[in-house]
């Protein structure tokens, strides 16, 4: 049985493809067919010679065997310093192989390389800052996923995850209906506390369009009541799309590039018929990889840029402070010590180092860094659907370790962490680690000590 | 036998080489591809730039990098060797009297010869001890191939044949003859080897530099912090 009911090289387009993948409890039949599943060598060797180009090649041929690269990657390093931990030995072992043997390969070999892809690298970027060569295992493990899930060999989480973007333009599914009203239950939920609070839905020329994470609208939607709430104390014109508000991609964890494709163009889609003048992401870090920093080259638009500007949720926070529209009660800043994490998606990888600190020297008093710190921060340990993954939920939480002992040292017990992977890892890190220690979004923090102007006061107050 | 290697053989050495590396270049250049890698090139050229120079420069300069700083003991090994790998033979007073005998008829400055004799024990020094932290660090052994270690064979046969030649160890015909061919081996193993790094590491550094510079946060800060 070379090609499974659930496991095969097909991808997931309609509702009962996906009910019964979610049917199959955490992929027990569908991990059994990936060990049936068989190669299209040719298949995939004809994708090697058309997309591995001088870049890639390049990366796999004059990497030096020096292993400068060997400490920079947190799985190394909580792994006890296992060799085959190596961001070098992890990729010349798979992609490497795979290129050396044009394709020829056999199932166990891809469930190798599919373990490896996913449970030892969360494509943080950190080991291309200490490589000579500037040779990134993140970019090369994401092009890894790419010829894994062309050929079915994916973890089924993430199989399920591409296939809702495909579905529902969405990584869950959360249909526009569903959205729709949830904005609508939030305003109600909060107006009486916030006189002349709006959800706007599809407003026109609007100064900002926000974009969410699905996650909010399902499990946390008091995030979003957050987000219009600070709109309105900061007196902003926003709105959100009906459709093209969900900013999150598993499918560029998958692999999926023609559902990344989909995804990131439903937001475009919404920016040019909304015509926003900005857009502004929520705290997310791989919704903002996805839609503003990779997702333009997903869409074939040539400048690299989204449609119009966009923002993360701590450009716009930082800009609200900066000038004045949002303000801060000084009594009410964070007392205690508080440190943050930077994620490599937004930090690391799109340059907002500075934002986060401007946010912190507005709202605490005894703000401490971690060791590393901003671009050069370690993955919060749960990255690159590593958190998500049910198979490697062990070699997750090892991971987490990294995330521990850098906390740890700070000596705080609040950790601010403005992205929901990393909020995800960090409160899973606590539920494991006991180190007693609380973690937050900035929303929420926000809320408890900005000034609210007279007139928007609540009238019982 | 030395009227041939030091003659037609060296002639066809150094043509092999920099058309060697001139196709590496042409090859590196048009294989990127602004969608695939995804990074605009061309688009923000400034930033480009900019992410490209820093990119080079920074990793030039001995401790200039994080990289560099964390792994000290090893940036010294690398920077000495190949120091000592680019500077001895191109300075050298022999191999520039030879030019100035030759239709090309000038020559560069050359070093002083007990700084040269000073250069190439290092660079085997340094070899040496590269090598011996290939077979002692796990992480590293672990990488290393026979592959590896032919290169670096490669790279310091030139030197340590030159050295005997020069200080008339043994027959000093016999070492001359087989450095020139060792000579004329790494320089055409550059292009085709790994050894073609020596440009690579340019084009490599280059266009990581660019993918910062210009999709990865470049154009919102002041440069990536290498
Ligand atoms: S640091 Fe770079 S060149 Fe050295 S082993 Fe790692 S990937 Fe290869
Ligand atoms: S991208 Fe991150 S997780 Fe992957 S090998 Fe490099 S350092 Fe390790």
């Amino acid at each position: 049985m070379p090609e499974g009911t659930l496991c095969n090289k097909k991808t997931i387009d309609t509702q009962e493809a996906l009910h019964a993948l979610l049917a199959d409890k955490s992929g027990k039949k569908y991990y059994e067919e990936m060990k049936q599943l068989d190669v299209n060598a040719t298949v995939l060797w004809g994708v090697i010679r058309k997309t591995l180009k001088s870049r890639l090649r390049t990366w796999l041929e004059i990497c030096a065997h020096c292993g400068m690269c060997a400490d920079s990657c947190f799985l190394y390093l909580t792994n006890g310093r296992d060799p085959k931990q190596v961001p070098s030995y992890k990729i010349q072992s798979t992609l490497g192989e795979l290129v050396k043997r044009k394709g020829k390969v056999d199932n166990d070999f891809m469930h190798h390389c599919m373990d490896t892809a996913w449970s030892k690298c969360t494509c943080c970027n950190r080991c291309a800052m200490y490589c000579p060569f500037g040779i990134d295992m993140g970019v090369m493990f994401g092009y890894l996923r790419g010829l894994l899930f062309s050929q079915g060999f994916v973890p089924w989480e993430l199989k399920i995850g591409s296939g809702m973007h495909r579905v529902y333009r969405a990584q869950m599914d959360v249909t526009t209906e569903d959205w729709v009203e949830t904005c609508e239950w939030m305003c109600e939920e909060y107006e009486e506390d916030w006189p002349g609070l709006t959800f706007p839905i599809d407003k026109p020329d609007a100064d900002i369009m926000y974009t969410v994470n699905a996650r909010e609208v399902k499990h946390y939607p008091e995030d979003l009541a957050e987000a219009a709430i600070l709109f309105h104390l900061a007196g902003e014109n926003w709105t959100v799309p009906s459709q093209g508000w969900e900013e999150t991609s598993l499918a560029m964890f998958a692999g999926d590039w023609a559902a990344c494709k989909m995804q990131v163009e439903s937001v475009y889609d919404a920016m040019k018929r909304l015509k926003s003048k900005r857009m502004v992401v929520t705290e997310c870090g791989h919704a903002y990889r996805a839609t503003v920093v990779e997702g333009p080259y997903w869409a074939g638009l040539k400048t690299g840029k989204t449609p119009i500007e966009s923002l993360h949720y701590v450009e716009w926070l930082a800009e609200a402070l900066r000038t004045g529209k949002l303000k801060i009660d000084p009594s009410k800043k964070i007392k205690e010590p508080v440190t943050y994490q930077d994620s490599c998606n937004y930090i690391r990888n799109a340059g907002l180092a500075e934002c986060a600190r401007e946010i912190m020297s507005y709202i605490a008093e005894d703000f401490r860094e971690m060791t590393p710190c901003r671009e050069y921060n370690f993955c919060c340990g749960g990255g690159g659907g590593f958190n998500g993954i049910g198979r490697y939920r062990e070699q997750r939480n090892i991971g987490l370790k990294i995330k521990r002992d850098q906390v740890l040292d700070t000596g705080a017990k609040l950790v601010i962490a403005p992205c929901h992977n990393c909020w995800d890892a960090i409160r899973d890190m606590e539920e494991i680690y006991h180190i007693g220690i609380r973690w937050s979004f900035l929303k929420p923090v926000l809320l408890k000590m900005v000034l609210v102007p007279e007139h928007l006061k609540p009238k019982d107050e | 036998m030395y009227e041939f290697v030091s003659g037609p053989l060296a002639l066809s050495t150094f043509l092999i080489f920099f058309l060697g590396l001139v196709w590496r270049f042409i090859w590196y250049v048009k294989g990127l591809n602004w969608q695939a890698d995804r990074v605009a090139y061309t688009q923000n050229a400034r930033y480009g730039v900019r992410g490209a120079l820093r990119s080079i420069l920074c990793w030039l300069i001995p401790y200039g990098t994080h990289g560099w700083r964390y792994y000290s003991g090893f940036t010294a090994l690398v920077f000495i060797f190949h120091f000592g790998l680019l500077i001895t033979p191109v300075f050298l007073l022999g191999h520039n009297e030879l030019l100035k005998q030759s239709w090309i008829g000038f020559g560069l400055p050359a070093l002083p010869e007990a700084l040269a004799d000073a250069l190439t024990i290092a660079v085997m020094v340094a070899a040496l001890f590269i090598l011996v932290r290939r077979i002692a660090l796990p992480p590293v052994r672990i990488l290393t191939t026979a592959y590896d270690i032919l290169l670096l064979v490669i790279a310091v046969a030139p030197f340590f044949t030159g050295f005997m030649a020069y200080h008339q160890i043994g027959n000093y015909n016999f070492w001359l003859i087989l450095h020139i061919l060792c000579g004329e081996i790494m320089l055409i193993a550059i292009p085709f080897t790994k050894l073609s790094h020596f440009i690579l590491f340019f084009m490599s550094r280059a266009q990581i530099g660019m993918d910062f510079g210009i999709k990865r946060g470049g154009m919102k800060s002041k440069g990536f912090p290498w």
